[in-house]
C-alpha cells in the first residue's frame, strides 16, 4: 500500500501545480491492482492463505482476465489441500508457460517492492517544449512505461505502468529481430480500436522507429507501436512482443489521454538513468552551443557556423564538404541574416551518454528568402565541445 | 479425485441407515434401504414417503430420501432435502457432507466449500470432511489454473457427476465395517460431536473407505490429475509429470509433420491439398463463412507464379492429448509479395491427422 499512497500524495502535489490542461489522469487501479497481487504473492510464500485469497478475489472480480491472479488463487487454494512444490504448482501446466507468468510475477513485485521514483527524473528530458505536456519513458528492463508531465519545462513524475517488450530484449536492428528499439521517438499516429485486429487491443500509437539515428547505422524494420492487449487477457509476460511496448488496455487508455500526435516523446531505454549534476552542466554547454549556432549563422561569418558542424556530419546522403559547400554559396548572396528559434526541446539519447536529439521552430529571415520550419539536430559530444551530426526537418 | 469423494458420501449414507435397524420402529425404513440397495428406487421412495407422511420430520427417513434422489437424477431435490436436513439438525455433519457432494457434482464448488466448513464447524474432527474439503480446494486450484492458462475442460463436469452417482450405489454393500461412525449419528435428539467420541472409530472408516479409491483412478481419463493418491503428499507430482511428457514427447512428430506437410501443400499451389490441413470447425479470421474464407485462399494460392513457405523454429504446446498450439517463424515468398511472421496453429487431433483449428500470425 506504501506505493499507492505514494501515487495519491503525487496526485495532491500536482492538482496545485497543474499548467498544462488534462490532468485528470490517475492510474491508482492498475497500481492497486499490482500491490494486491504482490501482497497475494508475498502471503502464498508466508503461508498466509485467508486474507490473501481475499485480496486475489476482490482483484479478479475487477479483473477476472488477469490470468497471473488466477495462477496465484490457484497456489493459494492448492496450497490448502497439499504443500506446494513451485510457484504456479497446476499439475499439468506447460513450462514454458509457467515460466512466462514466473517472469511477470518476478517483475511485478520487483515493481511493487521498488519504490516509485517521484523525486527523480529520468537523465533523458533535458528540455520539453511548451506544447509538450507529458513525456513517456520506457524501461525495458523494468518492464515500466514511466509517465511525466511538463512543468516549466522540466519533468515531473506522474504514473508508470507495467509493460510488455520485445521477446528478444531490447535494441532492435533489423525487422524480425523482435526486439525493442532503443532511442527516442515520436508518437506518430493514432489508430482507434476499430481499425486494430483483437491482439493490439484497445488502440494502438505507431511510433517513429526508425528515427534518424537509427537509419545513420542501417536499422530496419518498422511497426514499433505502444498498444493494449488481447481481449481475452489483462496482461502479457514481460518479453513477449515482437518489438512493440505493450500495455494494459486500461493503462494505454489512461496513457492515450495524454499522447499528442506528432509531439509527444516516447523515449525507450534498456537501463534507466537518473538526472545528475554531470548532466545538468552538458545540457547547459548544448543550450548555450545552440545558442551560438544561432548567433553565428545570423553573423554571415560562415567558417564560424560550419564549426558547429561534426567532421562527419550527415543529412541523408549530404556529408561535411558539400554541405560547407553548399552554405558557403548560399551565405555569399546574403546582406542579412535573421534567425529565431523558439519551442525548442532536447533529449538525451539513451544508451549513447554524448548525444541529444534537438527540435525547435526555426524562423528564418534574409534580404533574399524567408522561410519557417520544424527543424531536428542530433547533436554530439566530442571532447567537451557540442557539434551537429545531424541537421534537417523535423 | 472424486470417486474418493463419492464414497464418503456413500459411507455416510450407508452408515446412517445401518443404524436405522437398530430402531425398533423403523421397519419401515429399512424395508426402503433394502429397495433402495437393491436399485429399486420408486419402491424405495414410495416406502419412505408412506414413512414420512407420518414423521415428516425424521431424519434418517430425509436422508434416505436424499440419496434416492440423488440416484435418481434429481439433483436439485436432492439437494433441498439435505439443506433442509441441515436446517433442521445443524449438528449433523453427514447432510453437510452430501450437499457438498452434490455441489461439487454441479461444478460450485464454492457452495461444496461452505457445506463442508460447516460439517468441520459442528464436527472439528470430522475427517471425511477435512480430506473432502482438501479436495475441494485441489478442485478450484485446478479452477484457477485453467482459467490462468486458458486450458479448456468445459466437460469434465459432468462426468464427475456421472461419476459420483454410480459410485455412490456400487460401494455400497461392502461397507460393512463402517457402521463405528453411525454411533455419533444415531442420536438424532441429542447427538455426540465425533470428537467426543473416541479417536479410533473415526480413523478407521476413513482408511477403509481410502484404500479402494487408489483402482478407480486409472481409469479416469481427464477429472483425476496428480493429486489422485490420497495418503502420501510429499514426492508423487513428479512421476505424474513424466507421464504427462511422455506422449507429448512421441506426439510432437506427428504435428509437425502436419505443419510442414501443409506448408508443402501451399507451396505447391495444391488448393485441395492445402484446405484439407483444415478442420471442419475451423475458425475462420474475422468469421466469414468457410466457403468465403476458401475461396479467398483459392485465390490466394493460384494467383502467384510461385509461392515458398519456409518454417524454422517451430516449437508444440500439448493442451491435452488431441489439442495441440504449435508456433513458428514462417517465411513466405511468393512471386508479388515476401514476408516474414511469427505463426501460431491452433491444432486438433481428428481421424489420426492433426488439422489445423485457428491460425494467426503474431504482432
Amino acid at each position: 500500500m506504501r506505493r499507492a499512497s505514494f501515487a495519491l500524495l503525487s496526485a495532491a502535489l500536482f492538482s496545485q501545480t497543474v499548467l498544462a490542461g488534462d490532468l485528470n489522469v490517475m492510474p491508482d487501479e492498475s497500481r492497486k491492482m499490482e500491490a494486491l497481487l504482490a501482497k497475494s504473492m508475498l502471503a502464498v510464500a508466508n503461508s498466509h492463505l485467508d486474507l490473501a485469497l481475499n485480496d486475489v478475489d476482490s482483484l479478479l472480480k475487477i479483473n477476472p482476465n488477469f490470468k497471473l491472479a488466477q495462477l496465484v488463487k490457484g497456489d493459494l487454494l492448492l496450497a490448502r489441500s497439499k504443500p506446494l512444490t513451485s510457484f504456479g504448482d497446476a499439475p499439468d501446466a506447460p513450462q514454458s508457460r509457467v515460466a512466462d507468468f514466473r517472469d511477470e510475477a518476478r517483475v511485478r513485485l520487483q515493481r511493487y517492492q521498488e519504490q516509485q521514483p517521484i523525486s527523480l527524473e529520468p537523465r533523458y528530458l533535458w528540455k520539453m517544449n511548451a506544447s509538450q505536456h507529458y513525456a513517456i519513458v520506457v524501461d525495458t528492463s523494468k518492464s515500466t512505461l514511466y509517465l511525466y508531465q511538463n512543468v516549466n519545462g522540466e519533468p515531473r513524475y506522474v504514473a508508470d505502468y507495467y509493460i510488455t517488450s520485445g521477446k528478444k530484449g531490447a535494441a532492435k536492428v533489423s525487422e524480425g529481430d523482435q526486439k525493442t528499439p532503443i532511442g527516442v521517438y515520436f508518437v506518430k499516429s493514432s489508430l482507434p480500436k476499430r481499425e486494430l485486429a483483437d491482439l493490439y487491443g484497445d488502440g494502438a500509437y505507431p511510433l517513429s522507429y526508425p528515427n534518424e539515428w537509427d537509419r545513420r547505422f542501417g536499422r530496419n524494420g518498422h511497426g514499433i507501436w505502444l498498444h493494449g492487449t488481447p481481449s481475452n487477457t489483462y496482461s502479457r509476460p514481460p518479453r513477449a512482443s515482437n518489438g512493440c511496448v505493450v500495455l494494459a488496455n486500461d493503462d494505454l487508455l489512461d496513457v492515450g489521454k495524454i499522447i499528442q500526435v506528432g509531439i509527444t516523446p516516447v523515449i525507450i531505454t534498456d537501463n534507466m538513468h537518473w538526472s545528475d549534476a554531470q548532466d545538468k552542466s552538458d545540457r547547459a554547454a548544448l543550450l548555450q552551443s545552440l545558442e551560438q549556432w544561432r548567433k553565428d549563422w545570423a553573423s554571415r561569418d560562415t567558417d564560424a557556423y560550419l564549426r558547429h558542424y561534426a567532421p562527419d556530419f550527415a543529412s541523408g546522403k549530404t556529408r561535411f564538404a558539400s554541405w560547407a559547400q553548399q552554405k558557403k554559396l548560399v551565405n555569399a548572396h546574403k546582406s542579412w541574416i535573421k534567425v529565431n528559434l523558439s519551442d525548442i526541446s532536447v533529449f538525451a539519447y539513451p544508451d549513447q551518454p554524448n548525444l541529444a536529439v534537438v527540435d525547435f521552430e526555426q524562423d528564418y529571415d534574409s534580404n533574399n528568402l524567408s522561410n519557417r520550419m520544424k527543424k531536428r539536430q542530433y547533436w554530439i559530444k566530442h571532447g567537451d565541445r557540442w557539434q551537429i551530426i545531424y541537421e534537417g526537418a523535423a | 479425485m472424486f470417486n474418493r469423494f463419492c464414497q464418503y458420501a456413500a459411507l455416510c449414507g450407508g452408515a446412517l441407515l445401518l443404524c436405522c435397524s437398530l430402531s425398533a420402529r423403523a421397519d419401515e425404513v429399512q424395508d426402503a434401504n433394502k429397495l433402495f440397495k437393491q436399485g429399486q428406487y420408486d419402491q424405495a421412495m414410495a416406502k419412505v414417503d408412506s414413512f414420512l407422511a407420518g414423521k415428516p420430520k425424521d431424519a434418517q427417513a430425509r436422508f434416505l430420501k436424499g440419496l434416492i434422489l440423488t440416484e435418481q437424477g434429481k439433483t436439485g431435490d436432492a439437494i433441498h432435502i439435505f439443506t433442509s436436513l441441515t436446517e433442521d439438525y445443524p449438528e449433523l455433519p453427514e447432510p453437510y457432507n452430501n450437499l457438498a457432494v452434490l455441489y461439487a457434482g454441479q461444478g460450485q464448488y464454492d457452495k461444496a466449500r461452505v457445506a463442508l466448513e460447516m460439517a468441520i464447524r459442528t464436527h472439528p474432527s470430522y475427517a471425511t470432511a477435512h480430506e473432502n474439503l482438501g479436495d475441494i480446494y485441489a478442485k478450484m486450484a485446478s479452477q484457477a489454473y485453467d482459467r490462468a492458462l486458458q486450458l479448456d475442460r468445459s466437460n469434465t463436469s459432468t462426468k464427475t457427476k456421472l461419476a459420483l452417482i454410480k459410485e455412490l450405489f456400487s460401494s455400497d454393500h461392502s461397507r460393512a465395517g463402517t457402521h463405528n461412525v453411525a454411533t455419533g449419528t444415531v442420536n438424532v435428539a441429542k447427538p455426540q460431536p465425533a470428537a467426543e467420541t473416541p479417536a479410533a472409530p473415526v480413523v478407521t472408516p476413513v482408511a477403509v473407505a481410502a484404500a479402494p479409491v487408489v483402482e478407480p483412478v486409472p481409469a479416469k481419463p481427464v477429472a483425476a490429475p496428480a493429486p489422485a493418491p490420497a495418503k502420501p503428499v510429499a514426492a508423487e507430482p513428479a512421476p505424474a509429470k513424466v507421464a504427462a511428457a511422455k506422449p507429448a514427447a512421441t506426439n510432437s512428430a506427428d504435428v509437425l509433420k502436419s505443419v510442414h506437410d501443409w506448408a508443402a501443400a501451399w507451396s505447391a499451389k495444391n488448393v485441395k491439398k492445402y484446405l484439407s490441413f483444415y478442420a471442419p470447425d475451423f475458425d475462420t479470421p474475422g468469421n466469414e463463412s468457410r466457403s468465403a474464407w476458401e475461396a479467398v485462399r483459392h485465390d490466394r494460392l493460384s494467383k502467384p507464379k510461385y509461392i515458398h513457405v519456409k518454417i524454422s523454429d517451430a516449437s508444440v504446446k500439448f493442451t491435452d492429448d488431441t489439442h495441440a498450439t504449435v508456433t513458428f517463424r514462417q517465411e513466405y515468398r511468393a512471386s508479388h509479395l515476401s514476408s516474414s511472421a511469427s505463426k501460431t496453429l491452433l491444432m486438433v487431433k481428428s481421424g489420426g491427422k492433426w488439422l489445423i483449428l485457428k491460425e494467426h500470425a503474431k504482432d
